[in-house]
């Protein structure tokens, strides 16, 4: 029972990362129809960044905060310099443009840092409290849940309570209609991708600790457990892709922890496969058919 | 036509909506043809014609969603290139002939879209209360009846508080008694009004002036009776027969 506690606890951590990831993936592709495949590489090269002016200033906090500004310039510059001139008559064409970006920033990256690994410190211990005789929860785990809570709650109230949610919400659903109802289409497509990358900035400085360190291809792994959350939750809906998140988070944990960690890629990918056979639109998506009533 | 004020390119000195010497073309096809017209503000002005006549084509030019061979547009004088985006800041709200709103978004949300002012909320519920939707402003639009659809899609437009109204085809799919709503709210609308429509009763009721266009052509203009009464618009609509 102890280790099922602990092992729980661990899975909605690591869950929690990949929600907020998952998440991001999520807000890119209900805005333009294009699964961001490079989300994993953009995160590690603000993570890059981060940890270069952490180790200039000595102040993790200033390049935490500096990785989501990063992101967020890197995200509108993706946006508007590369995926707004996709043609989308095929959706192939947005996933070939994306995974040549992950080329692209991994091979920049690995010239201008190497690709060995290089360490990821927490800005908080790893180490779990006991309660009750059981190891649950790290403060790094506190802070991880905060981090991501923050970041569902500040975007449900930014789509919900905000003109700017609501346009963003409008341009993503239909397109023209929004343009004749005055809503800069273009500008909420870039605003989208920026908080995206942010959102995936955000989990990449989350996870990376918990990794091996930071390498060039270090969210690949990552990309494709957030990936599976995306799709478990449905692409379509953001409180999908954060359950999906947790969900996978914990499959993740229970098969490491009792199957061994070898088994674990294999059971993400073997879920993905079972949610796109029996419910391609996820768990918990509300049909995509009619995008405009 | 051409000595017609309503018509005259010369003539820039009324404010509102011109449209000057309008030609647009897809492909071979000649979709509006040397197409003028003057919008007098405060009216209500149909634009009629047999299918394929151009009467959307012509929203999709003042919309900026096609863009002219040849001619121009002016606003109060002043040239007017329209892009989509721009018409609701320039006082410009339309419909569409499909309902076109956001299916993930609540009613009120929908209307929200279209407001402009300081006082979006405001707006938005003035607006879903003169259509009479307000109780389901908190529906998804997709769970309501079609007609109850319509008056969203009014609702959305008159939440801009719009200085030119333009009505694609709104008494499509409604019954009589709702056409008889729809006329009673376009005529209460207190601002200048476009209106496409394919029912002759309701242009005919509420509209003050008239354009037809039969195969892109402007064949004539003028009041209702005075459209009632025109060859042209009969062999139009009847044949040459007529």
């Amino acid at each position: 029972m102890d280790r099922f506690l602990f092992l729980t606890f661990d899975g909605l951590s690591r869950g929690a990362v990949y929600a907020a990831f998952a998440l991001a993936l999520v807000l890119i592709w209900r805005a333009t129809r294009i699964v961001n495949f490079a989300q994993g590489a953009m995160a590690v090269a603000t993570a890059y960044v981060a940890y270069s002016v952490a180790d200039a200033t000595g102040s993790y906090w200033l390049g935490f905060i500096v990785a989501l500004l990063a992101g967020l310039l890197l995200g509108a510059g993706v946006e508007r310099v590369v995926m707004r001139f996709v043609d989308h008559s095929s959706p192939l064409n947005g996933v070939v443009v994306a995974l040549g970006l992950v080329l692209i920033i991994q091979g920049v990256l690995g010239m201008i840092y190497g690709n060995e690994f290089r360490p990821a410190t927490a800005p908080f211990s790893r180490d779990a409290f006991e309660i009750g005789g059981v190891a649950l929860l790290s403060r790094y785990d506190l802070f991880v849940f905060a981090a991501v809570g923050a970041v569902v709650v500040l975007l449900t109230l930014l789509f919900t309570r905000t003109p700017t949610g609501l346009r963003m919400r409008a341009a993503a659903f239909a397109p023209d209609v929004s343009r004749l109802l005055g809503v800069p289409v273009g500008g909420m497509l870039t605003l989208g991708w920026a908080l995206a990358a942010a959102v995936g900035s955000l989990a990449g400085m989350l996870v990376l600790p918990t990794e091996l360190g930071l390498n060039p291809t270090a969210m690949d792994i990552v990309f494709i457990s957030a990936f599976t959350a995306a799709v478990v939750g449905g692409l379509d809906s953001p409180i999908g892709s954060v359950l999906g998140g947790l969900i996978v988070g914990l499959l993740l944990s229970y098969i490491s922890g009792y199957l061994g960690a070898t088994v674990a890629p294999m059971a993400v990918l073997a879920l993905l496969v079972v949610v796109l056979l029996s419910r391609p639109d996820g768990l918990f998506s509300r049909s995509s058919k009619a995008r405009t009533a | 036509m051409s000595t017609d004020p309503r018509t005259d390119p010369a003539d820039t000195t009324d404010q509102g909506l011109a449209l000057h010497h309008i030609t647009v073309r897809f492909g071979g096809l000649l979709a509006l043809d040397d197409v003028s017209l003057r919008i007098t503000p405060g009216h209500i002005v149909g634009i009629i014609g047999p299918n394929g006549a151009g009467k959307t084509t012509l929203f999709n030019v003042i919309c900026g969603f096609v863009t002219p061979q040849s001619g121009a547009l002016s606003l109060d004088g002043k040239p007017f290139s329209p892009r989509p985006h721009h018409l609701n800041r320039r006082g410009i709200a339309r419909t569409l002939q499909g309902v076109g709103q956001f299916g993930g978004m609540t009613v009120l949300e929908n209307v929200l879209v279209g407001a402009r002012s300081r006082k979006p909320e405001a707006d938005a519920w003035e607006a879903l209360e003169r259509c009479g939707v307000a109780e389901h402003a908190r529906a998804l639009p997709g769970s309501l009846p079609y007609a109850k659809r319509k008056r969203v899609e009014l609702a959305r437009a008159l939440a801009a508080k719009p200085r030119i109204l333009m009505l694609d085809e709104p008494a499509g799919g409604l019954d009589a008694d709702e056409i008889r709503w729809l006329a009673d709210l376009i005529q209460d609308a207190k601002t200048t009004v476009l209106l496409v429509e394919h029912h002759m009763e309701l242009v005919m009721s509420v509209c003050d002036e008239i354009l037809v266009l039969d195969f892109g052509k402007p064949i004539a203009l003028g009041t209702p009776a005075e459209i009632r009464t025109n060859d042209k618009v009969a062999e139009a609509y009847l044949g040459a027969a007529a």
